[in-house]
């Protein structure tokens, strides 16, 4: 997600940037492109508005306008504005209560209210250490109470049972009582999707959330949705006392002009984003980082806290120990990092993150697959381990014999060797010139055209 | 909000309304009870209501009027493109004087928004073939598996024997859900259980469909993003399946949009429309404020027959599309009325 609108922006951005000179006309053509993007990205006009209006008050000031590098100064104030537009900190849960802590989700049909549901309450048990129970009061949609039965099932948190013949508040009130009972550190109620407009269904949530008193009342909402984002948050904020918004299904190729629509129109924080169909798909929403990935800086903060957490820290210490000693870099040591990226969800969940991938084509961006990723494993696995310790022993006949064993071709195993030789020559650079270094390296090479272990 | 809310009533002029804050008021609080026809239903959106608003508020020509104009397009997902053509054209029609007031302009402007859907209304016609294969696909919660619902009753209705086909293997009790319409339509489901290969147990409903005789078949499928390859590859696949059965099936391949989803829209059908060739789209939860602009900038760019709009939860509220009754329920009748 905001991809695009990154592009869009950075571009704009780009050309501001290295002018020595901004005059009120070229700002002011700046800002309509601006608009222009903002507006394809699915942001609310009048959120466009406002931005555009607090950009344009801030550019023809003395600001921007004395300072001696104007072009470095407007890209400053859009990105200020940006960041304030989407709230500036990233927002926890508040569950500082007594628990039970009561979460209540609420939101459009199809907005995906149930699987953030069970995303939510593996966040819980897994990162905050939570015990976790679980209640739907959907008594309408057929089959929504057996999904959420089956995703509890499935991220192991306690399932309160429920039916379509009940009465959601009665459910509630039910669960909540299960809930102290088994001392449950946090519920959280799942509900109908509902119009905003449904007068007598947002009678019901105002009653579910009287009922549970909730110390979280979230807005779930798809980062898909056009100019009528504005309008349901509202109609939402107005009903019930929201105190955050998660946006669902960022990892399409939407724009995420949802994103700031809500946030300007409710005035709550975005917690969360959900980005994948599985379960551990939820990250913490970190507006700063965001503001600056929209503007094509990249969010490398949150690819490190990623990379931290889901990297194998002993393998990583040994390899990094290795390279600091100057020792060889291996085939070992590729299959590692293969199958690390593997685990952190493949290159195209750690693109995103890196600067500068924004301003590339999609032709290449597609080209990234885990595929290719896959199959340069199976390679290596198919090696001796003595082939493995010194990749020059390969010479053709071997080279054959791997390519068979992998059910590959002999011009993928060399193909596989070059990129081990760029690799190698990245860690000895690591080992001379530290992470600074190899970042540059790294973005030369996208801009050439591709990641270099994928040529 | 939007400017024109801000403006002084004095400037707006004699025939304005008096009061702007009682507009804004309609726009934020539709009414509770919605009518129950098309027309009526789609009245009642922010954008008919917006125009309204516009009209009866700045009855002079000028270009003002077409900014707003503009405005009030995008706000309703119209998309910066079809806005600007639209906008474009009247603007130089406005110049060549070749509307007399500002009601003639709504009428041309009602005229060019019809004149873009027409060649989208193209209702679908499920005799064409026996069994009729229908399959299912679009992004996650859109109302893929309703939709089939309400299809079911329609075609039920219609003394169709139909079958349905459970193919959403992946998420979390779809199987139920779409059994549970099957139950409440009187209508059969072919179903393998979650987890189970969707491309086999559609297979295996179209072998039970020509078995029985039914007329159609539909085929649910799970919901997926358009940016994940592997997934849309598996749309592919279940095409191909399908073929080796009969070599027209699927007979068509329905796209279920979201009426409430921005120009995202757009990419949504490229993708899917390159993965399984989708030949007709059904837009959805359009008894909301959700403008369905968006279906302007789709018909501009695919020309694909929107086949079905979803006006509402009932089984009724799937109705055939057609662009009179969209765009009349668009634009407001007459100028200088209330919104």
């Amino acid at each position: 997600m905001f991809e695009s609108l990154s592009q869009r922006l950075s571009d704009t951005v780009q050309r501001l940037r290295g002018r020595g000179r901004l005059t009120e006309a070229n700002i002011r053509e700046s800002l309509r492109e601006v608009r222009i993007a903002l507006l394809e990205a699915d942001v609310a006009l009048p959120v466009v508005q406002a931005l555009i209006q607090r950009v344009q008050a801030r550019a023809v000031g003395q600001e921007v306008l004395k300072s001696l590098t104007p072009g470095q100064a407007l890209v400053k104030v859009v990105r200020d504005e940006l960041t304030a537009l989407m709230g500036t900190v990233n927002t926890e849960l508040n569950l500082a209560q007594q628990p039970p802590a009561i979460v209540l989700v609420a939101g459009l049909q199809g907005a995906g209210k149930t699987t953030t549901v069970a995303k939510l309450a593996r966040f819980l048990v897994e990162r905050k250490k939570k015990k976790v129970m679980v209640v739907s009061c959907d008594v309408y949609r057929p089959a929504a109470i057996d999904q959420l039965q089956t995703l509890a099932a499935q991220v192991g948190v306690g399932f309160f049972p429920s039916s379509g013949a009940q009465d959601p508040v009665a459910i509630a009130r039910a669960a909540l009582d299960a809930a102290r009972r088994e001392v449950a550190d946090v519920l959280i109620v799942d509900t109908a999707g509902r119009l905003h407009v449904d007068a007598e269904m947002m009678d019901e949530v105002k009653a579910l959330h009287a009922t549970l008193n909730p110390v979280e009342t979230l807005f779930v909402v798809d980062a898909m949705t056009g100019q009528d984002a504005a309008t349901t948050a509202k109609a939402f904020a107005e009903a019930l006392p929201l105190t955050g918004v998660i946006l669902t299904k960022t990892d399409g190729d939407a724009r995420g002009g949802a994103a700031l629509s809500v946030r300007y129109v409710t005035g709550r924080p975005i917690k969360f984003l959900g980005a994948g169909e599985k379960t551990d798909a939820l990250e913490p929403f970190h507006p700063d980082r965001i503001a600056q990935r929209i503007l094509g800086m990249g969010d490398v903060l949150s690819l490190v806290e990623e990379v931290e957490r889901k990297v194998d820290q002993a393998k990583a210490a040994r390899l990094a120990e290795k390279v600091v000693k100057g020792k060889r870099f291996d085939m070992n040591d590729m299959r590692d990092q293969l199958e690390q990226m593997v685990n952190m969800g493949g290159l195209g969940a750690l693109m995103d993150k890196l600067p500068g991938v924004g301003s590339l084509p999609d032709s290449v961006k597609s080209k990234v697959n885990d595929r290719e990723i896959k199959r340069m494993i199976a390679l290596i696995q198919s090696m001796t381990k003595k082939e493995r310790r010194h990749p020059d022993l390969l010479n053709g006949s071997r080279r054959a014999r791997v390519a068979r064993g992998a059910g590959q071709q002999p011009a993928d195993v060399n193909r596989l060797l070059k990129q081990y030789q760029q690799m190698e020559k990245m860690m000895s650079k690591l080992a001379s010139g530290g992470m600074k270094g190899l970042m540059r390296q790294m973005q030369g090479a996208l801009k050439r055209g591709g990641m270099p272990p994928m040529r | 909000m939007l400017k024109f809310w801000k403006k002084k009533p004095a400037a707006a002029g004699d025939a304005a309304q008096p009061e702007p804050a009682a507009d804004a008021d309609a726009v934020a609080a539709p009414s509770a009870a919605p009518p129950r026809g098309w027309r009526e239903r789609l009245a009642g959106n922010a954008l008919a209501r917006g125009l309204g608003v516009l009209f009866a508020r700045h009855p002079r020509l000028d270009d003002a009027l077409l900014d707003e104009l503009e405005t009030v397009l995008l706000t309703a997902d119209v998309g910066v493109a079809a806005t600007q053509a639209l906008v474009e054209d009247l603007r130089t029609r406005m110049h060549r004087r070749a509307f007399a007031d500002a009601d003639a302009l709504l009428a041309a402007l009602r005229e060019d928004m019809r004149a873009m859907l027409a060649p989208v209304a193209r209702p679908l016609d499920v005799s064409a073939a026996k069994p009729f294969v229908l399959l299912m696909v679009g992004v996650n919660g859109v109302g893929k598996t309703t939709t089939i619902g309400k299809l079911a009753r329609r075609y039920r209705d219609e003394g169709r024997d139909v079958l349905l086909a459970a193919g959403d293997t992946f998420r979390a009790a779809a199987v139920k859900q779409l059994e549970a319409w099957g139950e409440r339509d009187g209508v059969p489901v072919i179903a393998q259980g979650q987890g189970a290969d969707a491309a086999s147990v559609i297979f295996d409903a179209l072998q039970a469909a020509r078995a029985r005789g039914c007329d159609v078949l539909i085929a649910d499928t799970a919901g997926r993003l358009h940016t994940q390859g592997g997934l849309m590859d598996e749309l592919g696949k279940i095409k191909r399946v399908l073929g080796k059965l009969d070599a027209a099936a699927p007979h068509e391949v329905l796209m279920v949009i979201d009426g409430t989803t921005g120009q995202n829209a757009i990419n949504q059908v490229r993708q899917f429309r390159d993965a399984v060739g989708v030949s007709g789209l059904v837009v959805t939860k359009l008894d909301g404020t959700a403008k369905g602009g968006v279906v302007f900038a789709l018909a501009r760019e695919f020309g694909l027959p929107i086949r079905y709009v979803g006006l509402g939860e009932g089984a009724e509220d799937l109705r055939e599309f057609e662009p009179r009754a969209f765009v009349d329920g668009l634009l407001p009748e007459t100028l200088g009325a209330t919104a």
